[in-house]
């Protein structure tokens, strides 16, 4: 099945082709130079494990399918520690296996990159898209305290440039970083230009490789002591914070003048698209705010947008979840109004626009108590 | 780290390169000071220390790092074989160890030793089975044997409440993936002499490229067994080693 989708000649740089998510972001690790890649499969994400099975032989490079989630990620974890440049992909139950060996490699300052091709929840839930998981991916994942950069694609082809971008990203500040995307977004299928890059090589003086000349190195995340342990975990706060001033991305679209604002990322910013450009049709003037990590949260920037706007509109494939970061960004100062759809619905651009005209009629009924919250 | 030998005298014992000299967090009478002594011997005399990345666990061993002087990864409760799996396939130069105890490796690492065994992994790994969870305070096991007291089963291990022992090393060892696959004890002298050849061959069968092998490594454990420690190694010789039989439970390289 999958097999009808696998473009029968090379993929070139530059070249304009028409590729399934799943396939692209597999696409994008190897010219990223992924040295190995574990897996277990998994719908809606198992065409990239698939697309690796064939692939990263063709490249001479590891693939294994292993036991479960758990096996692939701690094979992950053991391959990363050598300084290797990994990947594994899975989607939400899978996901949620992983997030003790990810706590590991936070806590080991290993780092790897994973891809969560999100499913609807909770458990088995179904496999239509969902951006149910941010909460996991944002709000700690696994046990302890710590934070993953988490990159949120909305094409197939910001998927595949950023899939070079985590790796980048992952082995400068020695952590794990996410990949959150949708089911959409793994299995649709669009024209892409190719645009692939692999990042230099960071000097790996931590990996174990074997202490050939050398004292013997250990990568741990054990620190028995407290005092010992809070040292440590200044170092990684003190990381986490720096992650927090540099790395933050988000995109605007006509939020010159936008008196109303949608925030959304992934799919639902696709939605958000398409119902800005009716709403704009209509004469209201409304932009999007699309955040691309999700952590850190591109508070600041939706700060200054929302001051300018009258209402902020947050729209996610779950029962809401961003939108808390949302509102703890705006801090109250503009209303904000959540609609979203659970369980791999997805909202149509009709419920959203409705979701916009109430929040424009609640924002401009009192305009002298423009702070107030609306009730869409 | 040779001491100045008088004129006359020679040196017939002493600690080899690879064991770090300090004292370790063991309790009195543990049987893993010994099996860390055997692989940092095995590792020097075939000169591995520069190749060697180690594996270890959770539990009593998590600390194996601190007397082993070789490259080593924590890994997370039972998944040392995926860790080393990992390891494995990115740096087919190095020799990749892994140290697991019975808990580690018997219950909550089940299916990560099942599926590395499985795959032929060339890896070799070693299985201390002391028949108890010595770190978390003496609860019991996959390997605890039946009439064993524990703080978890105190009135001793009852097939028909806890379930059987599992023979982890036999169930591994009619696998194809598996090249070697032995017991050995630290009950005494000769027992020990054994698990050394054990351990060798093991890490022979890993240069070789011949498959996974796995050396089990009966021991004690006198706090957990409420013993003393010279009670303890009785009890290893009497009982546990008439239950886990010490020998080569299988050694496909003879074969074919």
């Amino acid at each position: 099945m999958t097999t009808a989708t696998i473009p029968p000649a090379p993929l070139h740089h530059g070249h304009r082709v028409l590729m399934k998510g799943n396939e692209a972001m597999a696409e994008a690790a190897i010219q990223a130079g992924c040295d190995a890649y574990f897996g277990y499969p998994i719908t809606p994400q198992a065409e990239l494990l698939e697309w690796m099975a064939r692939r990263m032989p063709e490249e001479g490079r590891p693939f294994v399918q292993a036991e479960s989630e758990l096996g692939a990620i701690n094979m992950a974890l053991g391959a990363a520690a050598t300084g290797a440049r990994v990947l594994v992909s899975s989607s939400s139950p899978g996901i949620s296996l992983m997030a003790e060996a990810m706590s590991y490699m936070a806590g080991s300052e290993i780092p790897m990159v994973l891809v969560n091709v999100m499913r609807g929840g909770p458990g088995l839930g179904g496999i239509g898209p969902s951006q149910a998981d941010y909460f996991q991916a944002t709000k700690g994942h696994g046990h302890g305290d710590y934070r993953v950069p988490v990159l949120a694609p909305s094409s197939i082809g910001e998927a595949m440039a950023l899939m070079a971008d985590a790796f980048e990203l992952a082995e400068k500040y020695r952590t794990p970083v996410f990949i959150l995307a949708d089911g959409t977004l793994g299995q649709a299928m669009e024209p892409v230009e190719l645009q692939f890059r692999t990042p230099p090589r960071v000097a790996a003086d931590w990996a174990v490789t074997g202490a050939d000349g050398r004292p013997p190195r250990v990568v741990k995340s054990m620190h028995l002591e407290p005092e010992d342990l809070e040292v440590h975990n200044r170092h990684l706060q003190a990381k986490f914070a720096q992650i927090a001033a540099r790395e933050v991305r988000w995109a605007g679209e006509h939020l010159d003048g936008a008196e109303l604002v949608i925030v959304a990322y992934g799919t639902a910013a696709r939605v958000a698209r398409t119902v800005i450009a009716r709403a704009r049709d209509d004469g209201l003037r409304a932009g999007l705010f699309r955040p691309i990590t999700l952590w850190p949260f591109p508070s600041a920037a939706l700060a200054e947008v929302a001051a300018r706007a009258r209402g902020v509109l947050v729209v996610e494939l779950s029962a809401g979840q961003m939108v808390e970061d949302v509102r703890l960004a705006i801090e109250g100062r503009t209303p904000v109004a959540f609609e979203g759809r659970t369980g791999g619905m997805v909202p149509t651009p009709g419920e959203v626009l409705d979701a916009l005209r109430r929040l424009w009629a609640a924002t401009t009924a009192d305009a002298t108590r423009p702070t107030r919250e609306a009730r869409p | 780290m040779t001491t100045d030998t008088p004129a006359g005298a020679r040196v017939i014992f002493e600690r080899p390169e690879l064991l770090a000299d300090r004292s370790t967090h063991y309790c009195p009478g543990c049987g893993h000071g010994v099996v860390h002594r055997l692989i940092a011997e095995v590792l020097g005399e075939l000169g591995l220390g520069p190749r060697t990345i180690a594996v270890a666990p959770v539990g009593c061993a998590v600390f194996a790092y601190d007397y082993i002087g070789v490259d080593f990864v924590e890994a997370p409760h039972g998944r040392a074989p995926a860790v080393a799996s990992g390891i494995r396939r990115v740096r087919p130069d190095a020799f990749v160890l892994t140290y697991q105890g019975d808990g580690d490796l018997a219950a909550i690492g089940t299916a990560e030793i099942v599926h590395a065994a499985g795959r032929g992994e060339l890896l070799t790994a070693v299985f201390v089975n002391n028949g108890i969870y010595g770190m978390t305070g003496g609860q019991m096991a996959p390997t605890t044997l039946l009439g064993q007291r524990s703080t978890s089963s105190p009135g001793g291990r009852e097939a028909s409440f806890h379930g059987y022992p599992i023979p982890m090393t036999e169930m591994l060892a009619i696998m194809p993936g598996v090249a070697y696959a032995a017991r050995g004890s630290v009950a005494d002298a000769p027992a020990i002499g054994r698990t050394k050849q054990y351990l060798r061959r093991a890490c022979e069968i890993q240069l070789e490229g011949r498959g996974f092998a796995i050396v089990e490594v009966i021991s004690n454990c006198p706090v957990g067994w409420g013993m003393t420690p010279t009670q303890s190694m009785e009890r290893l010789r009497e009982v546990v080693a008439k239950e886990y039989r010490p020998g080569v439970i299988v050694d496909r390289t003879k074969e074919a």
